[in-house]
């Protein structure tokens, strides 16, 4: 099966009208002895076998653990609407808005994904969106350096390590100079930014909430670094700024975050959607698409790829970014979700989420020897100290049918007993009363 | 048509939230929380409904239009290969799971599926191994220039240029510069494909790589490619495949086995996973044995006892290029068609891609100037010179055919070829098909004489019609403002 | 083709007017005509220096990028604000109100590099190569 409309007849009549005898003259230009060493593939199968096969292969994988695993990546209630319009064939099997009168749909369904971001993020402008949050943050960093012509970057240590690794990778040839910035109680201190925040700074990298939940407000630190002409970039949870002082609010230059926890599945790990906000002043210093408004020559509205002069198929070796493609179904995914969420629905949802961590975290604080950490508020997620290595009650709790959240220790020096644990909307008051019974039974038994 | 903030009503809700079971808990405080309110639509679930809905049928798609677009290989999307990303053993499975002690043996399927499209892609490219991590084309060149800085710093050398013919895709010499090297440029010879002389003479040993499209994007098979490579290895340079154009050639030649050291593949071009309006792809790239112990991390490894696990421990790596193991619904659906079609069947796709390309080709070459008049391989690239003659552009063209009903081709690109028309028909497309489009464009080349206007006046029948890009790109609209 | 006589030029169509060791910056008419639309001019900064043939700034059009190269060695002293808001007048008055920067030059010998008006006339004609 290949789905190839050929009949035997049709082939030859084509092969006629080229002027040729047979398919393999149509390959001569590839020399004899080119030839594939091998091709061992396996034989076609049936639409049937294969999903049959796959359908077996998923359920190898855990299903029905009840998730208190989070770290960036977030298990929310997805409408069932998403998926149904996202399902539509005229938008999953299209590309790329380059003509656009035959792409009208993407581009304006873009232009309001950008629109919803900008008012999220409470910035100015957003992108047609980026890979994933990792590497929207790696990209800001790009942007930031572009824009100040500087090559020190403040990181702190609250940022998601995993994005912190991404950023080393690609950066690892060329002269940027990173600084880390180290926690104390949760948090990067203010005295030791301002101890490495100099005019050779092009910028600091912030989280927030941070890597462990917790939320702080930046405006004090964006005021020292816009004083030495320094750039202050944020990376962000969407669904947390249905409540949280917004990075626009704190004064951010540059924004970005994981766009997952806006309707898309997690899906093990992607398709994500990195999104990537700015002030106007940087527009042009952007990477990515972007979606303008525009009028067609009747005056009507209409929209289009624009700003293209920054990218790689205009600029070359010289585009603010090698990027080509965005993640436009994602992208659509989340502007769905946001608008069938609405305006009192996200904060509802945002509430609904700190009420539940919370919740939660005077819950587990009961059980003996356990100390849920309070040095700062959190929004869904937060740090548990444990009487042991947290890594010894993973594999007894998930026995009992919990992912029960992240050992800390494997990112974090002297964090061996914390346990970082979320709670999205999702989980119940009995899930989260049962997660704790369990964790005191592995704990004490 | 308006936007969906512009369809909102104040107080109107599109869902229901789960009740509160759990106290309310105290506020947190006010200096952590924002002022307003995100001004979000305020719509019901039909409203969204009919709005994207209204929006979807504003687009051409594969399954509504031939596609033709060059280079980007828009073939048909099986549809079960949605049905497979949808499973709830994929589609919720958190990708920290494996990441914590002994959560790998509860996605032993997710992990297993990663190993074996490695493999099969390596087998399919005659590569050693395989990451499946990258995003996209342009992702897989990064990763790919960074496995080559990591060779060369390996081995000491010095090098600071990338070699890439002036014929290549744009993201070449992006992702080159952003991995901090130079670029140098090959022009193209009268056959359509680089200069080999001057390619030799450029060649220094502080060449780092040569990055390849093969075929290129004119769609002609380099028949000197191993020479190329070969002259490049002698200069401890690597040669990089650029994959865009794969779906010319499986089971015909290998990369690996004609002197290629690196390889990316774009599966949503090749292995028919949905464009998705852009995005998201995938972009998996594949190395020559001694370079695989720079791959990132973390790497899928298959067990002496049979079992998968993710190995991070891997001391010579690049590092993480992204937050996970790849676009894994995209990558589900990859190994699915692979599956679906086996060895015949990606043999024959590669034929009939090609066969339907030299079909296009011989039926158009009457009307359009041909700059490369030879076999093609999975596309063909007119140019509009004879239409430009009258005033009507290869923009023109395209608006045209949309009236036609057919997706334009990609125009304007490569940019070696004026007035470029770049055709990539796919082999999913029917002989009637082909004819009907063949037609069209017969129709637009003859109007083209005859009344030029009417070309330039098209489209007519869309929702809008030749927006001002202009306008765009001056007085900056980027959002919708409360 | 629009070449004013007074002029000098170089081979990436910039035209220089000279008023003491002032030199007044912008692009040809074959330039603006070749990028079409012109959408933004990115300006540099006053005061900065830089060497004969150096990018000086960018100039973007709807479906083109280009850098502007400083046809001599100096110190950009002025900048012409209005493109900021009229990025179009590049297009419709290139040699006049489209005027990019002015520069203190630093060697005037260095003219002895660019062309008069007959020479890039010359320049434009000469057969593709």
């Amino acid at each position: 099966m290949n789905y190839i409309p050929h009949t035997p007849q049709e082939t030859k009549e084509m092969l006629n009208s080229i002027g040729l005898n047979s398919i393999d003259q149509l390959f001569k230009d590839i020399p004899a002895g080119y030839r594939p060493k091998s091709f061992n593939l396996p034989e076609g199968r049936s639409e049937f076998e294969v999903y049959d096969y796959l359908k077996r292969m998923a359920n190898k994988n855990a299903i029905g653990l009840v998730n208190f695993l989070g770290c960036g990546f977030y298990d929310h209630n997805i409408p069932a609407v998403v998926s149904h319009l996202v399902g539509r064939a005229e938008f999953y099997t299209s590309y790329t808005p380059y003509q656009p009168e035959c792409s009208q749909g993407t581009l304006q369904a873009i232009y309001e994904y950008q629109s919803g971001i900008s008012l999220l993020t409470g910035m100015d402008v957003a992108n047609a969106s980026l890979y994933d949050g990792g590497t929207a943050l790696y990209e800001a960093a790009m942007m930031a350096l572009r824009i100040t012509n500087r090559n020190k970057i403040l990181i702190s240590g609250g940022v998601n390590p995993i994005y912190r690794k991404i950023m080393y990778t690609y950066t690892s040839n060329l002269a940027i100079d990173f600084v880390e910035i180290p926690l104390e109680h949760g948090q990067s201190t203010r005295e030791e930014i301002f101890r490495h925040l100099d005019d050779k700074t092009a910028a600091i990298i912030l989280q927030n909430p941070n890597f462990f939940g917790a939320i702080d407000d930046h405006s004090d630190i964006i005021e020292a670094v816009h004083r030495l002409g320094a750039l202050a970039i944020e990376s962000v949870y969407p669904i947390s700024l249905g409540i949280l002082k917004t990075p626009g609010e704190m004064g951010a230059d540059i924004v970005t975050g994981e766009g997952q926890s806006l309707g898309l599945p997690l899906s093990f790990g992607g398709s994500y959607l990195g999104f990537l906000a700015t002030r106007q002043e940087y527009v042009r210093k952007m990477p990515g698409r972007i979606v303008g408004q525009t009028v067609d020559r009747q005056g009507r509205k209409a929209f289009v790829l624009t700003l293209q002069a920054r990218e790689q198929h205009i600029r070359r070796e010289k585009a603010t970014s090698n990027i080509c493609s965005n993640e436009s179904l994602c992208a659509l995914r989340a502007i769905i979700y946001l608008s069938i969420l609405g305006k009192q629905g996200l904060k509802d949802l945002a509430r609904l989420n700190f009420d539940k961590a919370e919740f939660a975290k005077s819950r587990i604080d009961q059980i003996k020897g356990v100390e849920v950490k309070r040095s700062s508020p959190t929004f869904n997620e937060f740090t548990v100290c444990l009487p042991k290595d947290a890594r010894e009650i993973i594999a007894p709790m998930i026995e009992r049918g919990f992912s029960p959240g992240l050992s800390l220790g494997k990112y974090y020096k002297d964090m061996e007993n914390y346990l970082l644990v979320c709670v999205t909307e999702k989980r119940t008051k009995e899930e989260i009363v049962r997660y704790a019974e369990n964790l005191e039974v592995v704990l004490w038994s | 048509m308006e936007l969906i903030f512009e369809r909102s009503v104040k107080g109107r809700k599109g869902l229901r939230l789960p009740k509160c079971d759990v106290p309310s808990a105290k506020d947190i405080p006010a200096r952590y929380k924002r002022k307003g309110i995100a001004d979000l639509p305020e719509v019901s679930e039909l409203d969204v409904v009919r709005h994207f809905t209204r929006l979807s049928r504003m687009n051409f798609s594969i399954d509504t239009h031939f596609y033709p677009l060059g280079s980007c290989t828009m073939k048909y999307n099986p549809k079960f290969m949605e049905d497979i990303a949808k499973l709830p053993g994929f589609s919720q499975l958190h990708p920290l799971l494996p990441q914590l002690l002994l959560g790998g043996m509860l996605t032993q399927g997710a992990l297993e599926v990663l190993y074996n499209l490695e493999r099969l892609l390596a087998e399919l490219t005659g590569m050693h191994e395989v990451t499946t991590e990258p995003m996209a084309g342009a992702h897989g060149e990064l990763t790919g220039m960074m496995l080559v800085a990591a060779y060369h710093r390996d081995r000491g050398n010095q090098k600071r240029y990338i070699i890439i013919p002036d014929s290549s895709h744009g993201t070449n010499p992006a992702s080159a510069t952003i991995a901090g090297y130079q670029t140098i440029s090959i022009p193209t010879d009268k056959n359509g494909v680089m200069d080999f002389n001057q390619y030799k003479n450029k060649l220094n040993s502080e060449v780092a790589a040569v990055m390849l499209t093969c075929p290129n994007t004119v769609g002609i098979f380099n028949s000197q490619i191993r020479q190329i490579c070969s002259l490049a290895h002698q200069n401890d340079a690597l040669v990089y495949y650029d994959g865009a154009n794969l779906n010319a050639i499986l089971g015909k030649v290998r990369p690996g086995d004609i002197g290629f050291d690196i390889v990316h593949l774009n599966l949503h071009k090749t292995f028919a996973t949905p464009h998705g309006g852009g995005g998201p792809g995938s972009g998996p790239v594949g190395v020559r044995k001694d370079l695989a112990r720079f791959l990132p991390v973390p790497k899928v490894v298959k067990r002496s006892d049979g079992t998968y696990a993710l190995e991070e421990n891997w001391p010579e790596s690049i590092g993480r290029i992204a937050s996970f193991y790849g676009n894994f619904d995209v990558l589900l659906k990859a190994y699915a068609y692979i599956l679906l079609l086996g060895k015949d069947g990606l043999i024959e796709a590669s034929e009939k891609a090609v066969l339907n390309a030299n079909y296009i080709m011989a039926g158009l070459k009457k009307y359009y100037h041909l700059p490369y008049d030879r076999i093609c391989m999975h596309e063909c690239v007119f140019s509009a010179a004879k239409q430009l003659e009258k005033g009507v552009h290869a923009l023109d063209i395209a608006k045209a055919l949309i009236d036609k009903g057919f997706h334009p081709p990609t125009i304007y690109f490569p940019l070696i070829v004026k007035e470029a028309l770049m055709i990539e028909p796919t082999e999913t497309e029917s002989k009637d098909t082909l004819d009907r489009f063949i037609e069209a464009m017969k129709e637009i080349a003859e109007l083209s004489q005859t009344n030029p206007q009417a070309v330039k006046d098209t489209p007519l029948t869309t929702p809008v019609s030749r927006p001002d890009e202009t306008k765009a790109g001056r007085e900056l609209n980027l959002r919708w403002n409360p | 083709m629009n070449i004013p006589e007074k002029l000098l030029y170089t081979s990436e169509h910039e035209w220089v007017r000279m008023e003491g060791q002032k030199a007044t910056v912008g692009i040809t008419a074959y330039a603006q005509e070749q990028l079409g639309d012109i959408t933004f001019v990115e300006l540099p900064e006053v005061g900065k220096s830089v060497k004969q043939f150096d990018g000086i700034c960018s100039i973007e059009s709807v479906k083109a990028a280009s850098d502007v190269y400083a046809p001599l060695s100096g110190k950009v002293v002025e900048l012409n604000k209005k493109l900021e808001s009229s990025p179009q007048l590049i297009n419709s008055s290139p040699y006049q109100e489209g005027w990019i920067v002015k520069l203190e030059i630093s060697d005037p010998n260095e003219k002895d590099k660019l062309m008069n008006s007959i020479g890039y006339r010359a320049f434009l004609n000469r057969p593709e190569k």
